[in-house]
């Protein structure tokens, strides 16, 4: 960036006058550049970690009927001295109820299952468009990306009207004289799956695709060559190979899907068990913003394993192509 | 170029000759090992095999050569079973290959890229292809370990592909193909990424392998030395075609056309016209080289269209006194040019008619005491043997 010499040590100083712009033109570079990388940080800070902080600070408090409906953390008495009053009473709260800890359950393991169902249902559709022909590719990968440009929220609720007892499926499924009584499917966690596997498959199918389109086929070639069959070199051949690809795809799905609200909330049923919900309801419902507090920030504690995880893949696989 | 090309063709003429003797493809009870009849492949509206028919014996070293794009690589791959022919049938051992997918031909493929598998080891990649035929565990160890040693590469029997270098990587890929022993196994380009100390070497190595195993091996090179060096035979490719078929030491004294002629060895083409036959030979009135040509024995008779003639630089001898009879196989002209190479001078000579003629001549005598220089007017003369009449 700044690829102009270092300024020599000024001798006599009409040599200094005559060098200072040179100077001050440097010194605007930096202080450029240092705009430039603290642009992301300044963002992360206002909306990730102060947030963050006041979560973290409402957890540690009592709750109040009052606005806010939470006490103090912080007091000042006089003479200037300042008064604690945090303890981590909410979180043993959470302990003691087992609602707590068998949402965070049992979000692990709908997330859990709901990422293997993506990837079983990824796979395919990335491997066919990475094996498409060429021209095709482009308009297949616009058919992926497509379902974003309308709202998350829509797209969800359009499935209550696919999935409920007198919908789009249930008609379908009678007409075609395959079921004579209508399916419940809606307000299950069968429909909770569905709903993820299908707002949460293109941030599969999008690493898959990439990592599968730039694979070399003629390996494909050399493993037919020594006697493999084309189903078994799927096998130990391309799934390996695409490895990477598989962990980006199942982290992406796997993190925001534990804290996925939206979806359990519409489509689940009153018995279906998720973090997100169990926090909502604490919030909105009880009124608590403490214990909520605590639960978010066990979420995010929950969360931060498969996150660094993530990290170190997605550092070392870009090691690896450099 | 033409001194390196003449001397690997010395060197092998003595093991060449012991070569000779065998030769299959000259006995009509031999069976070819594998027969390409009449095999064509379109891409599209693109002929990039046309209509190549092809004998290839039980443990031939036999080279596929040409210049980029003439389709050697697609008729190798439709050897393999990569690609199925347009038209025409490959036979292996009397057996029609067409629908046999590559998984169950006994042929094995060394691929101009290597395609390793990057995510197994050395020894997990050689034994890939074991693997397949469940051959049990203690012989797949054995004949693992086997190959290993053979392309030298014990040491690095855990590494992954993308830690070894070029060559190590040429010698995986080689073993790799090796190991199962195929009935055939095919080359495409193997030595491309080697230099050219590594590539010379790695060359005989191939050769001792060849012999060792009794494969057939069949190669694809746009290098003529390389071809001449390792082969058993040629096959000259030309934009899809076949041109020439034969052992290196004919393609290179007898080349059939103009093509061949330029394409293996240095080689000066001189055109001459009104032949008149004289027992075996004919000879041919050349306005270029300013005298009459006898050339070597050829078959039919010229007419009174205009016929090519091949003359091998090193064929030609230079000297500064005339020979006795100066009307016939006698140029005359002035030394334009001297290439030094050590063991060979090369001297371009420009003739009266304008043509620059090439003659190498064995460094017998010492750089100074060279007795023709530049500028000095020298007779080029040679055995009529050495003219070879070209078909186009
Ligand atoms: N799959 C394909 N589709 C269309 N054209 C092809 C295909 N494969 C090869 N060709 C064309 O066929 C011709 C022969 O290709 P081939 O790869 O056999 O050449 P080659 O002799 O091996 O050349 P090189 O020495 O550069 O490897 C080329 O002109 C190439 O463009
Ligand atoms: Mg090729």
């Amino acid at each position: 960036m700044s690829s102009s010499p270092p300024p020599a040590a000024p001798a006599t100083a009409p040599q200094a006058a005559v060098e200072s712009p040179e100077v001050a033109r440097q010194g605007t570079q930096k202080l450029l550049k240092y705009l430039v990388i603290a642009v992301p940080y300044l963002w992360l800070l206002a909306f990730f970690l102060a947030p963050f902080l006041i979560v973290l600070k409402i957890s540690l408090v009592e709750v109040r009927v009052a606005m806010p409906p939470y006490s103090e953390l912080i007091t000042f008495v006089e003479d200037g001295w300042i008064a604690f009053h945090g303890s981590l009473e909410n979180y043993l709260w959470l302990w003691d109820d087992p609602l707590y800890i068998n949402s965070y359950l049992s979000s692990l393991k709908i997330a859990a299952t709901s990422t293997v169902l993506t990837l079983l249902v990824g796979y395919p559709i990335a491997y066919g468009m990475a094996r498409a022909p060429r021209r095709w590719r482009f308009a297949l990968l616009m058919l992926v990306i497509l379902p974003f440009w309308t709202s998350f929220l829509i797209r969800v609720y359009a499935w209550i009207g696919i999935l409920k007892k007198e919908g789009l499926l249930n008609l379908a499924l009678t007409h075609l004289g395959l079921i004579s009584e209508p399916l419940t499917i809606l307000n299950t966690d069968i429909a909770v799956y569905i709903g993820i596997v299908y707002s949460y498959l293109p941030f599969m199918v999008l690493p898959l695709y990439a990592n599968l389109e730039k694979m070399d086929l003629s390996l494909l070639e050399a493993a037919a060559d020594l006697g493999c069959r084309p189903i078994k070199a799927f096998w130990v051949v391309t799934v390996p190979l695409s490895m990477t690809g598989i962990v980006a795809g199942c982290f992406l799905v796997f993190i925001p899907a534990v804290g996925e609200f939206v979806i359990p909330d519409l489509l689940g049923g009153s018995e279906t068990l998720m973090i997100g919900k169990t926090l909502w309801t604490e919030f909105f419902n009880n009124r608590d913003w403490p214990v909520s507090s605590a639960v978010a920030v066990i979420l995010l504690l929950v969360l931060i394993i498969p996150i660094v995880l993530f990290q170190r893949q997605q550092q070392r696989s870009a090691e690896a192509e450099a | 170029m033409s001194g390196a090309g003449t001397a690997s063709n010395q060197a092998r003429s003595g093991s060449s000759a012991a070569r000779q003797r065998w030769a299959p493809w000259e006995d009509p009870n031999e069976k070819p090992h594998v027969r390409i009849v009449g095999v064509t492949k379109r891409f599209g509206d693109f002929v990039a095999v046309d209509n190549v028919s092809l004998d290839i014996y039980k443990r031939e070293f036999f080279s596929l050569l040409g210049p980029s794009g003439c389709g050697k690589t697609t008729l190798l791959r439709m050897l393999a079973g990569f690609e199925t022919p347009s038209e025409g049938q490959i036979l292996l051992e009397g057996e029609d290959m067409s629908g046999v997918p590559p998984y169950e031909r006994p042929v094995n493929m060394m691929f101009q890229s290597y395609a390793l598998f990057p995510h197994m080891s050395v020894e997990k990649n050689i034994a890939f292809g074991l693997k397949q035929d469940r051959v049990p565990k203690a012989e797949i160890d054995r004949r693992v370990a086997e190959v290993i040693e053979m392309v030298q590469l014990g040491q690095f029997a855990k590494r992954k592909p993308h830690q070894l270098s070029g060559g190590q990587k040429q010698r995986v890929a080689l073993a790799r193909s090796l190991v199962k022993k195929p009935k055939m196994l095919l080359l495409d380009e193997p030595l491309g990424a080697l230099d050219k100390n590594l590539r010379t070497q790695t060359q005989f190595e191939l050769m001792n392998i060849q012999e060792e195993t009794g494969i057939t091996f069949v190669i694809v090179t746009h290098d003529q030395e390389e071809a001449m060096t390792v082969s058993s035979r040629i096959a000259v490719m030309d934009h899809g075609r076949i041109v020439q078929v034969s052992t290196p030491g004919e393609l290179y004294e007898a080349p059939l056309t103009r093509y061949v002629a330029d394409f293996i060895g240095e080689v000066n083409i001189l055109e001459g016209r009104g032949a008149q036959r004289e027992g075996d030979h004919l000879v041919l009135q050349c306005p270029d080289a300013g005298c009459a040509i006898q050339t070597g024995p050829y078959a039919e008779d010229g007419g009174d269209e205009s016929l090519w003639i091949a003359l091998r630089p090193e064929k030609v001898r230079i000297s500064k006194e005339p020979p006795a009879d100066s009307s016939r196989n006698c140029m005359t002209g002035e030394v334009w040019d001297i290439g030094y190479l050590g063991n060979l001078s090369t001297y371009h000579v420009k003739l009266d008619s304008g043509k620059m003629i090439t003659a190498t001549q064995a460094n017998m005598a010492r750089l100074i005491e060279r007795p023709i220089t530049w500028e000095d007017r020298v007779y080029l003369t040679w055995a009529p043997d050495a003219a070879v009449v070209l078909r186009d």
